[in-house]
């Protein structure tokens, strides 16, 4: 995501990489790409006088540019890039701030985003699979301050294979939640008491919401042994 | 309650609560304090309590075939006695891989999905999609259907608690409130039925406002229920809220403190009753909620029964929400200015609400396609059901019925 901060064109890395199995229906006809991100944001320039129940909220600002990632600013980010320098980087996107940081410093930013800023309820934890990318994978933490009413997001890039330290010892709901990431995604969490399958039975074998695995896709064999018939499907 | 395992007797009784001794805290005489965390309690669910005088420990299975589990949760008990040591929850038996799907289609194809994670509070679950997806698009609803949204919300949270009360009851033993609860939740959904045409997986919001406009009489027969369940939960409480039996079988059952609860991520009335008063709608105020004048009930226990009276008075809240929203319905549309192809610009997007059972997220990454790169739900229940283990450990089996039954999970959610 970093790239999209320098150059705003419409097709920056991420989203650049098609789905492998996604049929778009009748969506690339009309819109030639250069064009995307006019498309959502047309309508609200030409509205009738009509519509001016509408208006008070977004419409006005930025709109034809589309929405981009801005450098975000504040306290926070500056202590943290003053200690730690380029391996962290603060943006904010329509209103909400999030940190991209190396993975080497994973478990102590967290910590310290706990301990010394008061993110003290982890909300989620979870990945986003980029299966062309060197790094494959993005992980990611919601984390909410009590008392200082406020979001944040973390993410860090790690490649396939490569394991990353598990944050149960800083706040233990990370326990289930990266149970489920392993499920889906197959990262390990190094550390973590109980690292098993949580949704899917144990001895299932892929991993789901990798973007290589079909959305009919299923392990055949665990369902003929355990279910006793042919297919699923 | 059962045969007594040699264990101090005063733990065996149920009419002995108000003295049983204080639930989970009371670990320290097992010498077992490594691994504890924050509040004191092993979090880590790695250490089981020893048994007493070494007596064979017993595992049970419970679910998931279990009337008391509200679905198909199976939880491996861990026994010393009747005494619970330890637990374990298998899911997944409801998983319908949500997220996959979500993929897999295009933003408006996958909305009505949403109301099969929580099929009990649907309308919820499409708010938060909704809105997200909104945030995505960088849309607002128009005034008019943030209106309509937050009165059904109310109604449906409603109807949740209410389904909840009814269950939570019977599974303790008490068998009238759920006729009650069912009867009133009624007149909810045949509001919701007239409104949308279903009753449970609702599907009443789009991305960008609402598909119907109200149909006519809607206001005066929402004011009508107001006036009609209003004196219900009276009842309700008669029934319960100074029961004997009711306050020994929840009271100092099931308790979670503070520092416990956001340290297990717990959301919703579990996390009120424990003291924290945090309720997104006040927090970080969405639809039309900021508008409006009420208050956020909070325990002080964090017991079973502290969960039960946060949750009676968000009831009676949330007909005071919806009193003032729909006294207040602006004029206007009810639908935004929203592309018909639905293609949000590339970016990601956290948005989540207050859903009767706690916050309710969704994450979208979008790649400027019709179909979401990614879309995760952070599901309440879900995180919800990890305090399980914290909540039952040193109580008796059936209080693991009570305890499940308070934290209202909906299996649907947990598994997706």
């Amino acid at each position: 995501m970093a790239d999209d901060a320098k150059t705003p064109a419409p097709p920056p890395p991420p989203g650049g990489e098609k789905k492998p199995t996604a049929q778009k229906p009748a969506a690339p006809v009309p819109d030639p790409p250069p064009v995307k991100p006019v498309a959502p944001v047309a309508p609200a320039k030409p509205a009738v006088p009509a519509d001016s129940a509408t208006p008070p909220n977004p419409a006005a600002p930025a709109k034809p540019a589309g929405p981009v990632p801005l450098l975000w600013t504040s306290p926070l980010v500056e202590k943290y890039r003053s200690q730690y320098g380029t391996a962290l980087e603060g943006q904010t996107y329509l209103g909400q701030n999030y940190l991209t940081v190396k993975s080497e410093l994973i478990p102590n930013i967290l910590r310290l985003l706990r301990d010394d800023e008061q993110f003290d309820y982890c909300v989620d934890i979870t990945a986003v699979h980029y299966p062309k990318r060197e790094k494959q994978f993005d992980v990611l933490w919601i984390l909410y301050s009590f008392p200082r009413n406020e979001r944040i997001r973390l993410t860090t890039q790690i490649a396939d294979g490569a394991s990353i330290p598990s944050s149960v010892s800083i706040w233990p709901t990370a326990n289930w939640l990266e149970r489920e990431v392993y499920d889906m995604f197959g990262i390990q969490f190094e550390g973590h008491p109980d690292l098993k399958r949580i949704l899917l039975p144990d001895g299932w074998k892929g991993f789901p919401l990798r973007k290589d695995y079909g959305i009919l896709q299923q392990d055949k064999e665990w369902v003929q042994i355990n279910l006793g018939i042919e297919s699923g499907q | 309650m059962s045969a007594p395992t040699g264990e101090d007797t005063k733990n065996i009784s149920h009419l002995a609560a108000p003295n049983r001794e204080n639930s989970n805290r009371e670990n320290s005489d097992r010498g077992e304090t490594e691994g504890k965390n924050v509040g004191g309690n092993d979090l880590t669910f790695a250490n089981p309590d020893k048994t007493y005088l070494d007596s064979n420990e017993l595992i049970i299975n419970m679910g998931p075939q279990h009337p008391a589990t509200h679905g198909v949760l199976r939880v491996i008990l861990k026994l010393d006695g009747e005494k619970v040591l330890g637990t374990e929850c298998i899911i997944g038996y409801l998983h319908r891989g949500v997220e996959k799907i979500a993929e897999n289609r295009t933003y408006t194809m996958f909305n009505p999905y949403v109301d099969r994670m929580d099929y009990v509070a649907a309308v919820s679950n499409g708010l938060g999609y909704c809105e997200a997806v909104e945030k995505l698009l960088n849309v607002e609803a128009t005034p008019r259907a943030k209106y309509i949204r937050v009165i059904l919300t109310e109604l449906n949270r409603i109807a949740s608690h209410q389904l909840w009360l009814g269950t939570h009851a019977l599974d303790i033993g008490a068998m009238t409130p759920l006729f009650y609860t069912f009867r009133d939740r009624e007149e909810i959904l045949k509001i919701f039925e007239k409104y949308c045409g279903a009753r449970l997986t609702t599907h009443a919001f789009r991305i960008g406002g609402c598909q119907y406009e109200t149909y006519a009489g809607f206001e005066k027969e929402v004011k009508n229920f107001l006036i009609f369940v209003a004196p219900k939960i009276n009842e309700y409480e008669t029934l319960l809220t100074t029961n004997r039996i009711w306050m020994e079988r929840t009271k100092n059952v099931g308790v979670i403190s503070a520092a416990d609860a956001i340290a297990l991520g717990v959301t919703g009335p579990v996390l009120r009753a424990s003291g924290v008063k945090w309720d997104l709608r006040k927090a970080q105020p969405y639809a039309a909620y900021s508008e409006f004048d009420f208050e956020i009930p909070v325990g002080t226990n964090g017991d079973t029964y502290d969960r039960y009276l946060v949750r009676m008075a968000e009831m009676r809240q949330s007909l005071r929400i919806i009193e003032q929203a729909v006294n207040g319905i602006p004029e206007g549309p009810i639908m935004a200015k929203v592309p018909k192809v639905i293609k949000p610009p590339v970016g990601e997007i956290y948005h989540s609400i207050e859903s009767p059972k706690g916050e309710l997220g969704y994450f979208i990454v979008s790649d400027g396609s019709t179909q979401p790169y990614r879309l995760r739900v952070r599901p309440p229940s879900f995180v919800n059901l990890q305090a399980l283990d914290v909540m039952v450990r040193g109580l008796l089996v059936a209080d693991v019925v009570a305890v499940i039954g308070t934290i209202d999970i909906v299996l649907g959610e947990v598994d997706r």
